[in-house]
């Protein structure tokens, strides 16, 4: 499905900018994904996500800087660009006289497609909609164009797939679906790029995550931007909190920070697994009777919220 | 050339689904044909003209009927006056179809992932156009024959049935029909890529029918008489009009205004 760019990554951008009139909508965006992988852009509205993803899709040209995509360049070499990418684009967007089969076939013969027929039996039986073929697309509900949308971004086995907003305006159990065949897709190997709200989406799908307001703000894996944002943090339930405890263990050199909440003390440390014995060790011997001990989660809508709320353009990391 | 025919047979399978459009095809043709032939077989059965000579005819009459005798050439005067109706179908039939052909893409969302596709903007306009241009001259030819074969039947002599079929009447419903045919797309298609609204797109594509409407109103007043050299003239001067428009309807159609620009 994937064809070998070498080392190269599937997707690549460096400086990428995109200006209208006096407003800039994406600046000095440099990004770059590997075959395989599957990447969350995250950001506000307006944030510049859908702008990246038609920049990269070559369906708007940048104001300054390169891409590549699967290989070809953005900018002189669209048509290749446009062949290689599949597009599922913010509203589902359907012929809406005409069936799904005959919706699918269209866009199957624009991408010259090898069997046009059996292609498009096969997606839609993939997404259960080989019963309503016939149907027009007006009379489908929303969750079923988007599986229909899903399945025109598909057609042509794109090597690189974007996906602006998969589950946005679905019901839960069509997000579901949704997101269980994204999940598939993810298995498949292709390199898919998602611009979604949903935290918790991206959270479970993607490889890495890139939190956009303009400029890339930070790209990593979901948990190292955990760590990177907030350390990690591990909870001693006591049974009793003395404020002595908090100065003992902010003594230790490996501990970054510690507070107490109610009868929690809550430790910012690095390696916990190497150090935890020893911080376990410290405050049984100042008397502390430890319950039990745990990590604190943070989810990755802490991170976003922190970063796009506080963080005016300033990068945090790049991994 | 193969995407500019999946583009064609995809217009066609969603516009004729529409009834204003399929009224717009086959309705109008079918009006602009009953039309001339009921008022030819109303002025054979109106009275005998069998009598009437050259002389008692008025004298732009003559220089259109030539040798016709003078029955033959009042229903033939009354014909000549339809040929501009004939030029003006495949003006008004594609209109319909080609002033909807992006806005609707654009009211449908359905640009977006269009134009994510190879599809360039040459081949996308080219399906498009055609799309429109070809079933109006279909229904205008159409038309034509089966108003030439009516009149036949219905009221005309030998004679003036075979000035039908003279240089004059080909020239204008085969050559300049065409060329009006894709001025009048190119127009509609060059609005539609610009408005956003389907309505606005039909009634500011309709104004190009105005210059054939004052030719045809010239014509009916006696202020010019459509000949042989005019017709040539008309077709020179619609050919450099059409490469123009053809020109500036490619030129016009920026895909990233009309993408980031629709709301």
């Amino acid at each position: 499905m994937t064809e070998s760019h070498g080392n190269s990554p599937m997707v690549y951008s460096q400086g990428l900018t995109k200006q209208f009139d006096e407003l800039v909508a994406v600046e000095d965006l440099s990004l770059s994904i590997p075959a395989g992988e599957v990447f969350g852009l995250l950001g506000p509205n307006g944030a510049g996500k859908t702008t990246t993803i038609r920049m990269l899709s070559a369906l708007i040209g940048p104001t300054r800087g390169q891409a590549k995509v699967a290989g070809y360049t953005i900018g002189e070499q669209d048509t290749q660009v446009r062949q290689r990418v599949g597009l599922l684009t913010e509203t589902p967007g359907m012929y809406e006289r005409l069936s799904a089969e005959h919706n699918l076939g269209f866009f199957a013969a624009l991408y010259e497609v090898e069997d046009v027929p059996a292609q498009v039996e096969r997606y839609l039986r993939m997404l259960g909609l080989w019963d309503r073929r016939h149907e027009a697309v007006g009379a489908f509900s929303k969750g079923m164009r988007q599986k229909l949308a899903i399945a025109r971004a598909l057609l042509h086995e794109p090597e690189v797939l974007f996906l602006d907003e998969p589950t946005s305006s679905l019901d839960p159990e069509a997000s579901l679906m949704v997101r269980e065949f994204i999940a598939e897709l993810k298995g498949e190997g292709r390199t898919i790029v998602i611009c979604t709200h949903n935290l918790n989406e991206a959270d479970r799908l993607c490889d890495r995550i890139g939190i956009l307001k303009t400029r890339l703000l930070a790209v990593d894996t979901p948990k190292a931007l955990r760590r990177q944002m907030y350390g990690r943090t591990v909870v001693f339930h006591l049974a009793k909190a003395e404020p002595s405890y908090v100065s003992l263990v902010e003594a230790l050199d490996y501990v970054h920070t510690a507070q107490l909440m109610e009868n929690r003390l809550l430790v910012t440390l690095d390696d916990p697994e190497g150090r935890n014995p020893a911080l376990v060790r410290a405050l049984v011997e100042a008397g502390a009777e430890i319950q039990f001990v745990g990590e604190l989660r943070r989810t990755l809508e802490d991170v976003y919220l922190r970063l796009v709320r506080h963080t005016e353009g300033a990068e945090v990391s790049h991994g | 050339m193969d995407k500019i025919w999946v583009m064609v047979r995809k217009e066609w399978a969603e516009v004729f689904k529409n009834r204003i459009v399929l009224f717009a095809v086959a309705f109008l043709p079918l009006i602009f044909t009953a039309l001339p032939l009921v008022i030819l077989y109303s002025t054979r059965s109106g009275g005998d003209t069998s009598a009437l000579g050259m002389g008692d005819l008025p004298a732009q009459f003559a220089q259109v009927c030539g040798d016709l005798g003078g029955a033959e050439c009042m229903q033939y005067y009354i014909i000549s006056q339809f040929m501009l109706l004939f030029m003006m179908m495949p003006i008004i039939i594609p209109i319909t179809i080609a002033s909807y052909s992006i806005v609707g893409e654009k009211t449908t969302r359905t640009l977006e992932p269009l134009l994510a596709t190879p599809i360039t903007t040459g081949e996308l306009l080219l399906g498009k156009a055609l799309a429109a241009v070809i079933p109006a001259l279909a229904a205008t030819w159409g038309s034509f024959l089966i108003f030439a074969l009516g009149g036949q039947i219905l009221a005309l002599t030998p004679a003036v049935t075979a000035r039908l079929f003279a240089p004059l009447w080909l020239l204008a419903i085969f050559g300049v029909g065409p060329l009006l045919c894709v001025a009048a797309v190119s127009v509609a298609v060059m609005v539609s890529s610009r408005v956003t609204d389907p309505r606005v797109a039909e009634q500011l594509s309709s104004l190009v029918i105005l210059p054939l409407l004052a030719l045809f109103l010239s014509q009916t007043f006696g202020l010019i008489l459509l000949d042989e050299t005019l017709i040539l003239w008309i077709g020179i001067v619609l050919l450099a009009i059409d490469a123009g428009l053809l020109y500036f309807a490619v030129q016009l159609f920026q895909r990233e205004t009309i993408l980031t620009r629709w709301k």
